[in-house]
């Protein structure tokens, strides 16, 4: 279990160094296009980081109001919000704010800014079909990515994915508008051949690769959620058992969108019970249910 | 001169280290202190529940008296015992009884009907597994605390100014698995 923890960490962080290296990368390789120096990757910072802001703070009440969510009440849900007070109390964060979904498929995610700025929100469906201790798997998955600040972390990765777009999207555009400007004072020189060809190629990849790695960092955390939240109840079967059933559910999600898919404990879109192709999972939010199971069972 | 620096600098390092080293232990003591006063805090719950249960069970299962009478004298015990065993030991019977309490009422349809019941039903259960969590929490806090009192070179600080290991709360045979059988 604390291997696996360790593990989860230890790899999120390299493809959060990753996207960053891309980055600072094409950043620099626009400088020298363009003889902006760094201020194109600046400027394209500015704008990504201000995107992601507003979304880190006023987020969790747009997504709440997507989803159609109200706040749980003691006398209709004394069952979860007991749950979520007792793993409050296991894990030491804050008691979060706590929503209920009307929708039958069973499924929940976690929002908010901080611990101190948390909601938990689950579907109607996740009570009706969970027992207990499956119940408290899954809140406890969804504390763990209040608790590792899983929100931040994509908030952070989604602004260097912004970076990398806006930089390619820009240098695509000059090559489109003012193919003769490019190159600048190198002009002419075979440098500036290979430069054209390099910063093609970039301005093409790169974005691909960034989405690709902000997925991977992605699936990364909900490995971690689960094996932090196995070590908060104690109990790895409980959320394998939720799983299950979650996975064996005939319901599809209504409310679910792919601008929010990434936030749901299981991807809302995926049909039950089939194969899942290597392609499929490198576009994927989340790693498939299955080997998430098979990692709980290994604890 | 570079060496009378070096002499004058390695005792502030060395104090400085101390200091921070001190206080880290202090915040992690009352870290202990304070996750062991959580799980009183849900004790106290228990207690509080118990008679309401009671009340609410004696119309229906009149046959069950023993029951009652065995809680409510548990309850009395944890609450006047004066060592840490004792109040174990009350503890442990005041969940056992609880758990038959929970039992016999399976077998009293009017009483499982009843939503005053099932509400303290709920409680009761909610408390319980929170007093487990409560003392999970206790022993992550003494995990840690132990280990800097233990780990070197803050063990020097700890030994010096007398920060003392402290014990594990040892879970009942039964722990998360009984709790969590109600649907």
């Amino acid at each position: 279990m604390y291997e696996q923890i360790t593990r989860n960490r230890v790899k999120s962080l390299l493809l959060v160094l990753a996207v960053l290296v891309l980055a600072v990368g094409l950043g620099y390789v626009f400088g020298l296009l363009f003889e902006f120096g760094w201020g194109g990757a600046i400027l394209a910072l500015v704008i990504a980081a201000g995107m992601s802001i507003a979304s880190y703070r006023y987020g969790d009440r747009l997504v709440l109001a997507v989803s159609r969510a109200r706040p749980a009440t003691k006398e209709e849900h004394a069952r979860l919000l007991n749950v979520v007070e007792g793993l409050t109390i296991a894990s030491g964060v804050p008691m979060p704010k706590v929503y209920v979904i009307p929708e039958q498929a069973p499924n929940a995610f976690a929002t908010g800014r901080n611990p101190e700025h948390a909601s938990i929100a689950v579907t109607e469906g996740l009570l009706q079909v969970l027992n207990r201790v499956e119940l408290e798997g899954v809140v406890a998955h969804e504390l763990s990515h209040v608790k590792n600040r899983d929100i931040l972390v994509g908030t952070l990765v989604a602004t260097l994915v912004g970076v990398v777009v806006l930089l390619a999207d820009w240098t695509r555009r000059a090559f489109f508008w003012g193919g003769g400007r490019v190159g600048g004072r190198n002009k002419g020189l075979p440098i500036a051949g290979a430069l054209l060809v390099v910063g093609l190629l970039l301005s093409i990849l790169a974005p691909i690769g960034a989405q690709l790695i902000r997925l991977a960092v992605s699936r990364r955390r909900e490995y971690l959620a689960d094996a932090d939240g196995a070590l908060m109840t104690r109990y790895p079967p409980g959320l394998a058992a939720a799983l299950r059933k979650i996975a064996a559910s005939p319901n599809q999600m209504r409310v679910a969108n792919n601008a929010t898919a990434h936030l749901w404990l299981n991807q809302p879109s995926r049909v039950p019970g089939e194969g899942v192709s290597w392609f499929e999972r490198l576009f994927s939010t989340h790693p498939p249910i299955q080997d998430r199971i098979r990692f709980l069972e290994e604890m | 001169m570079s060496w009378v620096w070096v002499l004058v600098a390695i005792p502030v390092v060395l104090l400085l280290y101390g200091i921070l080293e001190f206080n880290r232990l202090v915040r992690h003591r009352n870290r202990v202190n304070n996750s062991w006063s959580g799980i009183d805090v849900q004790l106290k719950r228990r207690y509080d529940l118990i008679p309401n249960l009671v009340e609410a069970v004696r119309g229906y299962a009149t046959h069950e008296r023993r029951l009652f009478e065995e809680v409510t004298e548990a309850r009395t015990r944890a609450i006047a015992a004066g060592t840490v065993q004792d109040q174990a030991a009350a503890e442990t019977d005041i969940t056992r009884n609880l758990r038959q309490l929970f039992a016999v009422a399976e077998d009293y349809p009017d009483l499982k009907a009843n939503q005053n019941f099932l509400a303290l039903q709920e409680e009761l259960t909610a408390t319980e597994s929170k007093i487990a969590f409560a003392r999970q929490f206790y022993n992550d806090q003494v995990m840690k605390y132990n280990t800097i009192t233990q780990q070197f070179p803050s063990l020097i600080v700890a030994r010096l100014a007398s920060f003392i290991p402290r014990e594990f709360f040892e879970a009942e045979e039964e722990s998360r698995g009984a709790v969590a059988v109600q649907p």
